[in-house]
């Protein structure tokens, strides 16, 4: 929505050789090093093998999480209604019970996706 | 209840959150600021930000409303608000904010390079943003109804006011401030009082059948039923009557009412022995603010249970005001890190309307007969503290809930008039931008106005199935599935979305009166997001053809971690 739209949507096919080139320099190596990174830049196919392999990685924790999720919460309406006299128990589970797992499942969660993606970057930059 | 005292607090509020406002106004200069705050807003105020904008009026009043009416079921509500936010960390924080979309369109856009799908999501954008916006009127009329007596149009237009003015003024930077300082807001009014009414409650003798089935009332209560309303009663009753039951005329005598359904004409007062069980109430009882209306145990199968649980945890992604927060997030790690805060700040509040619901249905379970149910936070303060304290806390109290309205309606107002300056209005720029603002948000004002006794409560539940049916698809199968086409979306989002719509739209004129199929559209989840998930992955396999050409790079910019995007670098702002 900014006006600049060059703000707002990024170009993502890889930048002229030499602006890449530049863009190096912040880095101790030399080009010659950047294999992964420059097939990703370049969108060769191997390039896009990377991506979907980090894709995948990721598609997997999350529904890895979700699966957990979904066991969690998937038998509690069937147990309360199997057992209308719990209601004690109804009160404590919704109420309170329930926030803390999502929370710890949450960071969980983070805490795997960024690994995940610490793990790519160490892959493509080679080090 | 001492009026002055709750005017003062709403007042209060409304004034510090201008002021508030006012202060992100002078730091809000460049356009990119008045958008996106300049994407540099941190994980923790973006949090307190997030769950502020989230936390409604049917968080804060509907709940606790709620499950004093209903029971413990309803307590599924909030852990759906909340887990919602989960499913959205999983699937879409991340690649969303790396999407660089600011709305929903621009990720329509963006993804799928196609004009009819951006359109086609801006205006199911303004239909579920106005949606949700009419029962924050409507619940800011009845707050100050039920205060003051003032008229029930007047708390709406206040709040229509207050918003438009901030939004159109300061745009995002200012609604940041606005929306993290409501958080704490709305957190303080709910505990502080809350404390005090354990301890009274404590200081009674700790009574705990509130959590029996049904309620049931604790000393001998007359109640005044003030519209017209049918009495369920599961067993017989002896109820003294002053007023009318049944087309009969009772003038103080004690009647037996067998088990069955029974009309309790207006103006009527019941007066209930101690420990008489609390009946339900049907179709009557109309509670402005509950997301599904005063629809009995017998009603609502598991089924219903279910379908609610779909449609939270899936719907949350897709609300308009949700999605333009994370782009304010300076990166992809930072977005996934507001999400856990999220998701402790809300779990944390939503610790609190469990406690107003179970206290209500120890005193003021009368609530339930009458159309004040929504109003048990506000009344409790009152009813069991009393005196000055009570007065006070019950301000708090009403300034808290004001804080919810404001808060919502002007993330809401954000989205929406976005939405508007950008697809509907002409030429963009600041200055439409506050055009759009006054256009968001005099619609749902007009009809808030207009159609004033309408079941609109239901207007939370529908925004929820409307958006998991249509922009859960969209935003997970965009960001995860390489082979989505611009006919399949369009296609997924009318069907899933235009079915859920049709279906609550039905049963809010009353068509299937009840059984089976009621619930059945009443909750349309459970059949409506599968269709909208089916018909977008098989129209998509169907036209091959139409995979938009860059979609390997932009998939690439969804999922690439910042630092390996070389045109990215400028933007690599620690959070």
């Amino acid at each position: 929505m900014p006006q600049d739209p060059t703000e707002r949507r990024v170009v993502v096919t890889g930048p002229p050789r030499h602006a890449r080139l530049r863009s190096r320099g912040r880095y101790p190596h030399s080009s010659g090093y950047y294999r992964p990174r420059t097939e990703i830049d370049e969108q060769t196919t191997l390039g896009h093998t990377y991506v979907r392999s980090l894709m995948r990685i990721q598609l997997r924790a999350g529904l890895t999480v979700c699966a957990v999720l979904a066991l969690l919460i998937g038998p509690l309406p069937l147990v309360f209604a199997a057992a209308p006299d719990a209601r004690r128990l109804e009160w404590a589970v919704l109420g309170f019970g329930l926030y803390p797992p999502l929370v710890l499942l949450a960071r969980w969660y983070v805490r795997r996706a960024e690994r995940n993606e610490r793990d790519f970057v160490r892959l493509v930059e080679d080090r | 209840m001492n009026y002055t005292y709750a005017v003062t607090a709403v007042a209060l509020v409304v004034l510090a959150t201008v002021l508030v406002g006012a202060f992100g106004l002078r730091i809000s200069r460049t356009t990119s600021d008045f958008y996106v705050a300049s994407r540099t807003v941190g994980p923790r105020l973006n949090a307190a930000a997030i769950s502020g904008e989230y936390l409604s009026a049917a968080s804060f009043l509907g709940i606790a409303g709620l499950v004093l009416v209903q029971g413990p079921d309803m307590l599924w509500y909030p852990v759906g608000y909340t887990a919602g936010y989960l499913v959205l960390l999983l699937f879409v924080a991340a690649p969303l904010r790396r999407s660089g979309a600011y709305t929903l369109p621009d990720f329509a856009e963006a993804r799928l390079a196609s004009q009819t799908v951006r359109r086609l999501a801006g205006a199911l954008v303004v239909g579920v943003g106005w949606l949700y916006l009419l029962p924050q009127l409507q619940g800011a009329g009845l707050t100050l109804t039920v205060l003051t007596g003032a008229p029930d149009w007047l708390g709406g237009v206040i709040v229509a006011v207050v918003v438009t003015v901030i939004v159109a003024a300061g745009g995002m930077r200012s609604i940041t401030f606005v929306q993290a300082f409501q958080y704490w807001l709305k957190l303080t009014a709910l505990l502080v009082p809350a404390l005090f009414l354990v301890v009274a409650w404590q200081s009674d003798g700790a009574p705990s059948h509130a959590f029996d089935e049904p309620a049931a009332f604790r000393e001998q209560r007359t109640v005044r039923i003030d519209d017209t309303l049918d009495l369920r009663l599961a067993k017989p009753l002896t109820v003294t009557v002053d007023g009318t039951v049944d087309g009969r005329d009772h003038d103080g005598t004690e009647v037996a009412l067998p088990a069955g359904t029974h009309r309790i004409d207006g103006g009527t007062r019941l007066t209930f022995a101690e420990g008489a069980e609390v009946p339900a109430a049907g179709r009557g009882a109309d509670d402005a603010l509950s997301p599904s209306r005063a629809e009995s145990r017998e009603e609502r199968p598991l089924y219903a249970t279910y379908g609610l649980i779909l449609a939270t945890f899936l719907g949350t992604m897709g609300l308009p005001h949700v999605v333009v927060r994370f782009y304010t997030s300076p990166h992809g790690v930072a977005a996934r890190r507001t999400t856990v805060a999220v998701l402790g700040l809300i779990g944390a509040f939503y610790l609190l309307p469990p406690v107003y619901g179970a206290l209500g249905r120890l005193y003021a379970p009368e609530l339930t007969l009458t159309a004040d149910a929504d109003a048990a936070v506000l009344l409790l303060p009152g009813r069991m503290i009393g005196g000055v304290g009570g007065d006070l806390l019950g301000a708090l109290v009403a300034g808290g809930a004001f804080a919810a309205f404001l808060s919502t309606a002007s993330g809401l107002t954000m989205a929406v008039a976005g939405v508007l300056t950008q697809d509907v209005l002409p030429s963009r720029g600041v200055r439409h931008f506050r055009l759009g603002t006054v256009l968001a948000m005099a619609v749902p004002l007009a009809a808030s106005v207009l159609v004033g006794g309408l079941p609109v409560a239901d207007a939370v539940g529908l925004a929820f199935a409307v958006s998991a049916s249509s922009f859960c698809p969209l935003l997970v199968l965009g960001i995860w599935w390489r082979r989505l086409t611009p006919p399949g979306a369009a296609a997924g989002m009318l069907v899933g979305g235009g079915s859920a719509f049709l279906a609550v739209a039905a049963t809010m004129t009353g068509y299937p009166g009840a059984g089976p199929w009621h619930a059945l559209l009443a909750w349309p989840a459970l059949w409506s997001v599968p269709l909208g998930f089916l018909t977008m992955i098989l129209v998509s396999l169907a036209t091959p053809g139409r995979v938009p050409p860059g979609t390997a790079a932009v998939l690439a910019r969804f999922h690439l971690p910042e630092e390996l995007r070389t045109e990215e670098r400028r933007t690599e702002v620690s959070p």
